[in-house]
């Protein structure tokens, strides 16, 4: 009973990270319909950015934790929405209005340039750096296991729940949320209404670095090792929650993205470490045999 | 109407969630003949046919095929490719949907897709073109060619549909249908789009193909110029339900069908209701 | 829509200044966490280095590059303008020929050319085996339009199916090749039943998450797979029974005694050569036949309008499995190449970027064009390659070829389709009406 609650903080925590990933997926698929292969890999950057930051705070003996995190954050989202900006006009943008597979393998090509270009500038080692926060509060203690939630989960789910209702609030009140919305259901007839769209999809996938950076920087603390190879993985991880929850659909990537972190850590705690990958794949197939919308995407008719 | 009937459609029902888009509908079609299906936007008519065809499964109802040789068939039980495969009934789209990059030619073959593929037997007697399968290809090729000269099409054989005026594309969609050796010919709304020329043809090439070759024809169509021409009996659907069914002279004069179309404010006259469905 | 409107007038100068001016800001901006600022190790713990003069030298590069690029593009658009009066011929299909009948000579005498550089067959080698998993794939993807993002899994069964056999059975290279075929079009109609149902993108991700489930399987599983470690001394191919060793067992033959030649191990490279080059031109043979036939047309029509094909009676079930039994098939025997060949195989070998390599290969080249898989497997694996100097470099090219190749042509190299009949070619034949 202890192991499972503590199985299911940890799954939360993960689950947590997985869906800010997944928005950035989820919010670019709505609005131009691509997968955004590169975006596991921003998500990398930035964890290489909040190692660097983190580093050199430390080196100037900044050692206030709100301060750091909070500068760490700035930082890494500042320039992780730049590369989200700067890989949509590169390779994306280009490849408007082609064929649907254009911008995927130039989307395949870009992550495994950025790959490539975090291995040659910053090595190809693990990256360790010290604890960022320590300790945690002790929720339950039995003779042979003691439930334990981090201060660094504490953070994550908390940044991860304000940051859900300030999207929600961007997304549902604002001029660019609406603009944001026009583009995903009509973008000829938005740009006729005098609407940026290049602009609006631009933004698009800044918000979506930028929630990757969170993601990026949470990571680092959380676990405080990073590689490059990260972004594949989690990413792969965070498309599989995207299409979970429905693609397209806000709350459902979030709610995808806590799935996958509790299927996983329940899957590896009871089952095989090993298989939870398999695990994760497996339902997805399952879920979309069954529910091929997602568990809150809006079922599709076949239109003949 | 002294013509056997070929289709009958009894107390066919469609709901999508809370809306009824088919509402207890029967009609029967005869065979040989062309029945045209109109109404106003929304009537349910293109939904009608989807489920006639296999792409929807109709909430209630049953669809009763008198195939010449395969005896009764019921249609509503058919999942998608059967009906065209086994109940030979086949349709055109309202909104053209040819295999674009693929020529015409290769449109019209592609049709013939089950015959052919039988013959090949597992694409092994087609590797090695033998001789079964070599004379089911030069079937394919006549029957394509047929159809070709038939709707004027031969000039064109080799130019991808997609790149063809939206005309040619519907008489191509039509042609391609036809491939198939249909029972029932199901055509959603072939005219829209056509000029007036255009649409002339078609007439001439409904009743043709109805009168001389035999195929009974099931039509959705808004261009009165071509309903009002060709159909041998109409039936007027409004909001999923059957409103009038008779000969062209007959809706013509219906009130309930007059009501239907201009509702209770005069906006426009019913002949010139074309196309345009959203 | 709302694609990017080119200025049609070539740019003043203070333009073009301006412009590589942005970008070289932009340079500066994603340059500075990345490249001018590193983490090192020292004592344990890290400490930030930097590197102000490569961020300098690398935005500097990014300004001189722009304002060239540009230069460029607008000398060639005026002159392009000047001339644009002349009519365009198409002559794509004729070009396409001859340059296949060139680079099929190529390939034939490539090893008379190179008999004693090993690497050059060795490259050659990998870039048929690119090719014939391009071929391959371009069934799934090119022809029947169905996005497979784990087509690797295929070439892995195919691969492990020889493996397996070897060990536990000991079948040699051609009695394991037609039973890994057939163990792959299993496989592929296996996976494939369950989400034949599923629309382009999910069907791309489910297919992504197979290919990965098959290596975790193959990496986890140690009794069969032997995990981590791979599988080795996997026997190479031997031509009608003789094997290409120096010291060939008791009372048999080996190549080089059989014809009394010296003993050589540029024989076996050239032998491995000219087998992959065989298999890959019976596969092109193969699926250049069955586009032909009605599966391969029914492949066509699928890609083109699935609702439609319903509408003409197509089982389309049966012809996405078609599609996905043969692509698999084609991948296995690749795979059984491929561990004949390297002797050695593991999980490693079988990631997804190997997956993406073959897809890229295929829509680089332009979906469906059989010459175009040929020229995008030559040019992905040839570009990188040449960059072999800076080993570390290369998967950066490669990555930076995929993009811009998919910028400057988005439909791919080759983007023209050869219909599979003609009208006046068939009547001609034998169909007079």
């Amino acid at each position: 009973m202890a192991y499972a609650l503590q199985q299911l903080i940890n799954g939360l925590t993960l689950g947590a990270v997985y869906g800010l990933i997944a928005i950035g997926y989820t919010m670019v698929y709505g609005i131009i319909g691509m997968i955004n292969f590169a975006h596991g890999d921003i998500f990398m950057v930035s964890a290489f950015i909040a190692v660097t930051a983190f580093t050199l705070l430390a080196a100037f003996d900044i050692t206030s934790l709100p301060l750091a995190i909070t500068a760490v954050l700035i930082v890494a989202i500042f320039f992780t929405s730049a590369y989200g900006w700067a890989v949509e006009r590169m390779a994306y943008r280009p490849l408007r209005g082609s064929t649907r597979l254009a911008p995927l393998i130039s989307a395949i090509g870009m992550s495994i340039f950025l790959q490539n270009m975090v291995q040659l500038t910053q090595g190809a080692r693990v990256k360790p750096i010290p604890p960022v926060i320590e300790g945690g509060i002790v929720l339950w203690t039995t003779p042979d296991f003691t439930v334990q939630i981090a201060w660094t989960q504490i953070l994550i789910i908390l940044v991860t729940v304000v940051l859900m209702v300030a999207f929600t609030w961007l997304i549902t009140q604002t001029s660019f949320g609406r603009q944001q919305r026009a583009c995903e259901q009509d973008s000829t007839m938005t740009a006729l209404l005098g609407i940026n769209v290049d602009r609006t999809i631009s933004l698009t996938f800044m918000l979506g670095a930028a929630l990757a950076a969170v993601a990026g920087v949470m990571v680092t603390v959380y676990y405080g090792v990073v590689d490059f190879y990260i972004g594949f993985v989690a990413g792969i991880k965070a498309f599989t929650a995207a299409v979970l929850g429905g693609i397209g659909s806000l709350p459902g990537a979030m709610l995808g993205g806590l799935l996958i972190g509790l299927i996983e850590s329940f899957w590896a705690a009871y089952l095989s470490a090993e298989y939870k990958d398999v695990a994760t794949f497996a339902i997805l197939i399952l879920v979309l045999m069954f529910r091929p919308s997602g568990l809150l995407g809006r079922p599709e008719v076949e239109k003949v | 109407m002294s013509a056997a009937t070929l289709l009958s459609v009894e107390n066919l029902t469609m709901r999508f969630g809370g809306l009824t888009a088919i509402d207890d509908l029967s009609l029967s079609v005869p065979a040989g003949k062309i029945t045209a299906i109109i109404g106003p936007n929304g009537a349910g008519k293109t939904t009608f046919f989807n489920c006639l065809t296999g792409f929807y499964k109709p909430t209630t109802g049953s669809v009763r095929l008198a195939h010449p040789k395969r005896g009764e068939m019921r249609l509503e039980t058919m999942t998608g490719h059967r009906v065209a495969r086994d109940a030979q009934v086949v349709r055109t789209f309202q909104n053209i949907r040819l295999f674009p990059k693929m020529t015409v030619l290769e449109n019209l073959i592609v049709a013939q897709h089950n015959r052919l593929q039988d013959a090949s037997r597992f694409s092994i007697a087609g590797l090695f073109s033998l001789p079964g399968y070599r004379k089911a290809e030069v079937e394919a090729l006549k029957t394509a060619v047929h159809w070709l000269d038939r709707l004027g099409l031969t000039g064109i054989a080799d130019t991808a549909a997609g790149d063809l005026p939206y005309g040619t594309q519907r008489r191509i969609e039509i042609a391609r249908a036809l491939c198939v050796d249909p029972v029932l010919l199901c055509l959603d709304e072939p005219a829209a789009g056509l000029n007036p020329r255009e649409s002339a043809e078609l007439n001439t090439l409904l009743l043709s193909l109805c009168r001389e070759e035999g195929i009974a024809i099931l039509l959705i169509e808004h261009d009165m110029s071509v309903v009002m021409n060709v159909s041998d009996h109409i039936c007027v659907l409004n909001y999923g339900r059957k409103i009038a069914e008779g000969t062209p002279l007959e809706i013509r004069n219906d009130p309930q069908v007059i009501k239907a179309y201009l509702g209770e404010d005069d906006e426009s006259e019913p002949a010139t209701l074309i196309g345009g469905n959203a | 829509m709302s694609a990017v409107i080119v200025a049609r007038h070539a740019r003043t100068p203070t333009e073009r200044f301006k412009d590589a001016a942005w970008v070289a800001f932009v340079a500066l901006l994603l340059g500075i966490p990345m490249v001018g600022m590193t983490t090192v190790d020292q004592g344990g713990a890290l400490v930030v280095t930097t590197r102000f003069g490569v961020l300098a030298a690398f935005v500097a590069a990014s300004f001189a590059g722009r304002f060239a690029f540009r230069w460029v593009m607008d000398q060639y658009r005026t002159r392009r303008d000047a001339k644009s009066t002349t009519v365009k011929v198409d002559r794509t299909a004729k070009v396409v020929q001859v340059l296949g009948w060139g680079i099929l000579g190529v390939a034939l005498f490539l090893p008379a050319m190179y008999s004693d550089n090993r690497y050059v067959v060795d490259t050659a080698t990998t870039v048929l085996i690119y090719v014939m998993l391009g071929w391959g794939l371009n069934v799934v993807v090119g022809l029947a339009g169905l996005l497979d993002l784990g087509y690797v899994a295929f070439y892995a069964v195919g691969a492990y199916t020889y493996a397996l056999l070897f060990t536990h059975f000991g079948w040699t290279f051609w009695e394991a090749l037609p039973a890994a075929g057939a163990m792959a079009a299993t496989f592929g109609i296996l996976l494939g039943y369950p989400i034949l149902r599923l629309r382009g993108d999910y069907l791309a991700i489910v297919t992504l998450g197979f290919g990965e489930i098959i290596r975790v399987i193959l990496v986890n599983w140690t009794e069969l797979s032997n995990g981590p470690n791979g599988i080795g001394s996997i026997p190479r191919p031997t031509l009608f029974g003789l094997p290409f060793e120096r010291n060939p067992a008791e009372g048999e033959q080996s190549f080089a005694t059989f014809f009394g030649l010296e003993f050589s191990g540029m024989h076996r490279i050239i032998f491995l050569y000219y087998l992959i080059l065989v298999l890959a031109l019976l596969t092109n043979l193969f699926v250049s036949r069955l586009r032909k036939l009605p599966v391969g047309r029914a492949w066509e029509a699928l890609r083109e309008d699935e609702i439609a094909c319903k509408a003409m009676g197509m089982n389309v079930t049966n012809v996405k499995l078609s599609a996905f039994a043969i692509g698999a098939m084609l991948g296995g025997f690749a795979g059984v190449f491929f561990a004949a060949r390297q002797g050695f195989i593991s999980p490693e070998s079988f990631t997804f970027s190997e997956s993406a390599i073959i897809l890229a290969i295929v829509v680089l080249g332009g979906m469906g064009s059989q010459m175009g898989v040929v020229l995008a497997a030559l040019v992905l694996v040839l570009l990188p390659e040449l960059g072999r100097n800076f080993a570390e470099y290369r998967m950066l090219l490669f990555g930076t070829a995929m993009v811009l190749i998919m910028v400057w042509k988005p439909s791919g190299l080759l983007s023209s389709r050869e219909p599979t009949i003609r009208l006046a070619k068939a009547s001609a034949m034998g169909g007079q009406k």
